[in-house]
C-alpha cells in the first residue's frame, strides 16, 4: 500500500445537495466517527486531494464547477458520490433544473446510496474507493460503478436499504 | 482611490459545506462591495408539489434542507392543517415541540461547530459536534433516523414517545447541560474567540428593522422577534423566554445561540413534564382547497410557506421564504469595511443554509 491510500485526503463538493448528506459527510470527520484515525484528512483545495466525494444531484450551473473541481485533481483520483440523489435524483428526481446524475458529468468509482447515508455507510464506501485508488496508482483501468439498485423491501441480502425508499413506499400508504 | 480587485469567495471554499459565492470587491485588504452569486443548489422542489400529491409533499418539504429537515416538514402540515381545518391532538403537538426543540439544539451546535472552524478553533468543532452526535442519538433513538425524521404528517405525528423514550430524552438533556456547562462558558470567554468575533461584522438594530433580518440575527441586533411567541404547537403552553442582545456583532449572535440551547433544554423538560396522553394523529379525508400563509421559527429564524390548493390532491402552489433569504441582505450590509479573513466568520456568523434559499 502506498502512502496516499493509507492516508488519502479528500475534498468535499455539494453538487445541488439538501445539506443532509453535507452534514452527514462532515459529522464522519467529528470525534464519534472520526476518520482522521485512519490518516483521513478534509482539505479544501482539489489539488492536494485523493479522493473527491460529491453529494446532491448537479444542476446546470453545478456542471462547470464539479469538472473544474474534477480535473484539478491529480491522478490517480477516485470520486465517491453520497446519497441517492447522486444515482437517480432521488426524491428531486422530476424537478426541472437537475442533471440527475453525477456520472453525466465525471466518472463515478463508488456510489454510497440512502438518503442520506449513514455515517458508517460514507466510512464503508471511502474505504472502498482505497482500494480502487490502489488499483488505479498500479495501472489497472477502473470500470465506473454501477448504480444501485432500488429495493422497495429490505430483504436479508439487502439489509441496508435506502431510506428515501421506505419514505416513498410510506408516503404513498 | 487605491486599485479595486474582485477576490471570488466559493462556490467550492473550505469554510462553505454548500455552494454559493461571493464576489468581494477589494480594496487592498477591505472589503469594499461583496456581490452574490446565486443558483448552485437550486432543484426547483416548488415545481414538484404538482407531481407528487399532498401526502407525499410532507417528505419533499423535509428534504428542503438537511439541517432543519423536521421543522420544514411541521411548518407544510401546518399550513395544510390550517387549510383543511384539522385539529391535531394535544399529544401531537408536544411531540412536535419537542422534536422541533431538539432539532434546533442540533442545529445551533452545527453552527457553533462550523463557527469556530471559520476561524480555525478546530478543538471547538470537535467538541460541538461530539455534543451534537448526542442529540443526533436521541433523535434516532425516539424518531428512527438520525437527520430525516420522517415523523410529521397531515394531521398529527407518525409515531408517539414511549414513557421510557420520554425518560430518556430526560437523561439525554441533563447529560448535554452538564457538557454545555462544561464548555459554552469557555467558548464565550475566550480570549482569541473574543478577538475573532468582538466588534466583527455590526448590524445595528435599525439596519435590521430595515432590511428585514429573522433570528438570531435580528435577535443579536437588539429586536425581540421571535414566532414561538404567537404559540403555535405546544409553545403557548410550554411557555419560554426571548433571548436577545444588543451589540449586533458576531459575539453576539454567538450568545444568542448559546442561550437558546439552554432555552431549547429547559422547554424540552417542562414539555415532558406536561405531556397529554391521547392520540398522535388524526384521520385527514379530502382534499385541500384553499390558500394558506404557514409560519413557524427555525432555528436560523422565521419560514414562510404559502400554499395552495385547488380540490385536487396535488397543491396548486408552494412557495417557501427562507430565514437564510432574509438575511442575505443583512449579510451584505455587515460585510463592507471587513477584512478579507473576517468574511468567512461574518458569513458564518448568520448561519447560511444555501440549500434551503434556493430550493
Amino acid at each position: 500500500m502506498s502512502a496516499s491510500s493509507k492516508s488519502p485526503w479528500i475534498v468535499h463538493y455539494n453538487c445541488n445537495s439538501c445539506n443532509g448528506c453535507d452534514i452527514e459527510f462532515v459529522a464522519c470527520l467529528t470525534p464519534m466517527y472520526d476518520v482522521e484515525r485512519f490518516g483521513i484528512l478534509h482539505v479544501g483545495n482539489p489539488k492536494h486531494a485523493d479522493i473527491l466525494v460529491v453529494t446532491g444531484s448537479v444542476n446546470h450551473r453545478d456542471v462547470r464547477v464539479l469538472r473544474n473541481v474534477y480535473a484539478q485533481m491529480p491522478e490517480p483520483k477516485v470520486v465517491v458520490a453520497l446519497g441517492v440523489c447522486t444515482s437517480s435524483g432521488g426524491i428531486f428526481a422530476d424537478c426541472y433544473n437537475i442533471f440527475g446524475d453525477v456520472s453525466k458529468v465525471i466518472p463515478v468509482d463508488v456510489y454510497v446510496p440512502a438518503c442520506p447515508p449513514r455515517p458508517e455507510a460514507m466510512i464503508d464506501g471511502i474505504v472502498q474507493a482505497l482500494g480502487i485508488l490502489e488499483r488505479k496508482r498500479a495501472g489497472e483501468v477502473m470500470p465506473s460503478a454501477a448504480k444501485p439498485v432500488l429495493t422497495l423491501r429490505p430483504t436479508a441480502a439487502a439489509e441496508a436499504a435506502p431510506a428515501a425508499a421506505q419514505a416513498a413506499e410510506q408516503g404513498n400508504a | 482611490m487605491s486599485k479595486r480587485t474582485i477576490i471570488p469567495f466559493g462556490p467550492q471554499h473550505p469554510v462553505l459545506p454548500e455552494p454559493i459565492q461571493l464576489r468581494l470587491v477589494m480594496e487592498e485588504e477591505r472589503v469594499v462591495e461583496a456581490l452574490p452569486a446565486v443558483g448552485y443548489i437550486h432543484r426547483g422542489l416548488e415545481k414538484l408539489v404538482e407531481k407528487k400529491d399532498y401526502n407525499q409533499c410532507v417528505f419533499l418539504a423535509e428534504r428542503v434542507c438537511g439541517i432543519c429537515s423536521f421543522l420544514h416538514s411541521v411548518t407544510y402540515c401546518q399550513g395544510l392543517e390550517e387549510i383543511m381545518s384539522v385539529t391535531i391532538p394535544d399529544r401531537a403537538r408536544f411531540l412536535r415541540l419537542i422534536w422541533g426543540e431538539v432539532h434546533r439544539v442540533h442545529s445551533h451546535l452545527l453552527w457553533l461547530g462550523l463557527l469556530a472552524d471559520s476561524f480555525g478553533f478546530e478543538n471547538v468543532f470537535m467538541h460541538a459536534w461530539r455534543c451534537r452526535e448526542m442529540v443526533l442519538d436521541l433523535l434516532e433513538r425516539t424518531a428512527g433516523h438520525r437527520v430525516m425524521l420522517g415523523v410529521s404528517c397531515v394531521g398529527g405525528v407518525r409515531r408517539d414517545i414511549s414513557d421510557e423514550g420520554l425518560a430518556d430524552i430526560l437523561r439525554t438533556v441533563d447529560a448535554l447541560q452538564k457538557e454545555f456547562d462544561e464548555f459554552v462558558p469557555v467558548v464565550l470567554n475566550d480570549y482569541s474567540i473574543k478577538q475573532r468575533t468582538v466588534g466583527v461584522g455590526k448590524l445595528t438594530k435599525e439596519q435590521a428593522a430595515e432590511l428585514g433580518a429573522v433570528g438570531p440575527v435580528a435577535r443579536a441586533s437588539g429586536i425581540a422577534r421571535d414566532f414561538r411567541e404567537t404559540g403555535y404547537a405546544a409553545y403557548g403552553e410550554v411557555g419560554f423566554k426571548i433571548v436577545t442582545e444588543t451589540a449586533g456583532d458576531c459575539y453576539a449572535r454567538m450568545k444568542v445561540r448559546c442561550g437558546e440551547m439552554y432555552e431549547c433544554l429547559n422547554m424540552v423538560r417542562r414539555a415532558v413534564a406536561a405531556m397529554p396522553a391521547g392520540a398522535i394523529n388524526v384521520p385527514v379525508k379530502g382534499n385541500p382547497t384553499g390558500e394558506v400563509v404557514a409560519r413557524l421559527e427555525q432555528p436560523r429564524g422565521e419560514v414562510i410557506y404559502y400554499l395552495k390548493g385547488n380540490g385536487a390532491k396535488n397543491l396548486e402552489r408552494m412557495r417557501i421564504r427562507t430565514p437564510t433569504f432574509a438575511n442575505l441582505a443583512p449579510l451584505l450590509a455587515m460585510l463592507p469595511g471587513c477584512e478579507l479573513a473576517d468574511v468567512p466568520v461574518i458569513v458564518l456568523s448568520i448561519d447560511p443554509c444555501i440549500s434551503c434559499t434556493e430550493r
